[in-house]
């Protein structure tokens, strides 16, 4: 059984980009610790011979014609709407390389 | 004369139909309902004010212009679409929902957003950042979720029908709860395009209403083929409605779950209930099944995975606030879907549940060789008090075992109401499940009990 403790959790919230505080990494360490207990669970079943299931429909390589259909694009001025920031038409980014 | 707002689609759409009853009459009772009751009940989260006007726009088509409660996990161009988070409080989607999309070329008109968990992650409507929704049943108890707001405003007559999303219990344990009728479609009958994601391999929209026969005339108007969703299927759709009024004579019909552990308390409701089956004819009978809360653990490592992906979007940059703004639920369920795919635990969490899921799939399909439709309780037990979801990190899915087997294998289901308490007027709901594309199955025996009991609080008025 895994045991997750706040080590890995403040790992695991990087990873997922969440900033989290050292209380919160500790509640959550917790909470992960009885949710898997549930999920542990599964490692009883005996599974070696049975194939997964992504999707229940059996429905394969659904695709469309390589074509573009403007009635299904944004404009410009749709697609920054909602942007909290943006510059002459661009969405405005948080700066990631170092000056 | 009754106030317009309690009466069922069908009695409004044959009222409108035969003019004995105006739009403008309907939305004035409407209206003043929900003038009434929205801040109480919390239901829901933005009105649409141009709702009658646009509703005289359309009264000529099929739905005749009729006000629909939407989730607010459905985008909408004129309101606001939040999922229940700050995060999106403030966004208005530059496109429109399939299913809206739909329900509104065919006459019905948004008249407003519901209230919903957060990101719909949750099955009890405490968990959204605007507020609990209360149960207008009885306001000390939860609507359930995650489309709480929508079951709500169908058992409050705050709408005349509404529309939800399921992924597991969030259209049919909201339904229950509130004494609605929930109807989850099978997967890929209903299209999710516009539907803020949260599972994508199970996420079901479909509607939450008054009666079996509203269920099915909405279905009708929301179900088949999307080329914007791929995963939505080509087959053709049946006319639900042709399902009602049927004999169910030797239908048959497995009961499942209900010697399961901590159901004791309604058990005997329950089997009482069923015995209306084989009074119509029915050849009921209990099936065993596969243990149900395997699939507890199937549903929580698949849907956090899920989520993770689905919620990795949200960067405040595009729209909406950024990452910190997430809530514990939220938060809980990204961080915990990331550690179960992530380098080294893919195998022992992510893949292991899908093989898992075929189990669950394998199993429905040797049972529906021997039975035409599956029975069981909806959730395990009445509404809970406010405040009950805030106590355990697995609230929703220990609340969701009994539909949790049947979403991951992408079987539809219904839930009608199936008893009140007296004391508390508490509902508890009936759920009905079919094979993959046979809703019309589960119609015509949700149809039967519904007709054939008196639990339904609107039947004494459609007689």
């Amino acid at each position: 059984m895994a045991k997750i403790d706040k080590q890995l959790t403040k790992h695991v919230a990087k990873l997922a980009n969440i900033p989290i505080t050292e209380t919160e990494a500790e509640e959550l360490a917790s909470a992960f610790s009885e949710t898997l207990i549930v999920v542990d669970e599964l490692q009883k079943l005996a599974v070696d011979n049975t194939e997964p299931t992504h999707q229940v429909t059996g429905l394969t390589n659904v695709t469309r014609d390589d074509v573009v259909d403007k009635e299904k694009m944004f404009t410009q001025e749709q697609a920054l709407a909602n942007a909290s920031k943006t510059y002459q038409g661009f969405f405005v980014v948080p700066r990631i390389l170092k000056k | 004369m009754t106030d317009l707002n309690t009466l069922t689609l069908k009695q409004t759409l044959d009222k409108l139909n035969n003019k004995k009853i105006s739009l403008a009459e309907l939305y004035q009772d409407l209206d003043q309902a929900v003038a009434a009751n929205n801040k109480n009940f919390n239901i829901y989260l933005n009105l649409n004010q141009a709702a009658q006007a646009q509703s005289e726009q359309v009264q000529d088509r099929e739905l005749k212009g009729v006000p629909i409660a939407v989730k607010d996990n459905f985008c909408t161009t004129e309101l606001p679409t939040t999922a229940g988070s700050k995060i999106l409080e403030k966004f208005v989607p530059p496109y429109e929902s399939t299913v809206t999309q739909r329900l509104k070329k065919a006459g019905a008109v948004v008249y407003g957003k519901t209230n919903m968990d957060a990101w719909a992650h949750g099955s009890s409507t405490e968990t959204s950042d605007f507020g609990r929704t209360l149960n207008p049943r009885n306001i000390e108890h939860l609507p359930g979720g995650s489309s709480g707001g929508s079951a709500a405003a169908v058992a409050g007559d705050l709408a005349i029908a509404a529309i939800g999303s399921e992924t597991a219990g969030s259209i049919r344990q909201p339904s229950a709860w509130c004494g609605t009728v929930g109807l989850k479609p099978t997967y890929g009958r209903v299209s999710r395009f516009g539907v803020i994601a949260m599972a994508s391999s199970t996420d079901s929209p479909g509607p939450i209403t008054k009666t079996v026969e509203d269920a099915a005339i909405l279905f009708n108007h929301m179900a088949g083929h999307d080329e914007r969703d791929a995963t939505t299927s080509p087959r053709k759709i049946p006319d639900l409605t042709t399902a009602l009024n049927k004999d169910i004579k030797d239908l048959k019909i497995g009961i499942l779950y209900l010697d399961i552990e901590g159901l004791e308390a309604i058990r005997p409701i329950y089997e009482q209930q069923f015995k209306i089956f084989e009074k119509l004819g029915a050849q009921v009978e209990y099936a065993s099944a596969f243990d149900p809360n395997y699939a507890v653990g199937v549903y929580t490592v698949v849907q956090r995975g899920e989520v993770s992906s689905n919620l990795a979007r949200y960067d405040g940059i595009r729209y909406g606030l950024d990452r910190a703004n997430f809530g514990d639920e939220a938060k809980r369920r990204i961080m915990l879907g990331t550690y179960t795919l992530s380098k080294g635990y893919a195998d022992q969490y992510y893949n292991l549940a899908q093989k898992v899921r075929t189990i669950f799939i394998k199993d429905f399909a040797k049972l529906f060789k021997k039975y035409d439709v599956l029975i069981a309780p909806t959730s395990p037990g009445y509404a809970k008090k406010i405040g009950a979801s805030q106590d355990s990190a697995m609230f929703g899915e220990l609340e969701d075992m009994l539909l949790e087997a049947s979403s991951v294998a992408g079987l539809p289901g219904i839930s009608v109401p199936c008893y009140r308490d007296e004391a508390t007027n508490l509902y508890l709901g009936l759920n009905i499940i079919a094979p993959m594309f046979r809703e019309d199955l589960m119609v015509t025996a949700a149809d039967a009990f519904e007709k054939n009991t008196s639990w339904n609080s609107w039947r004494a008025n459609c007689e």
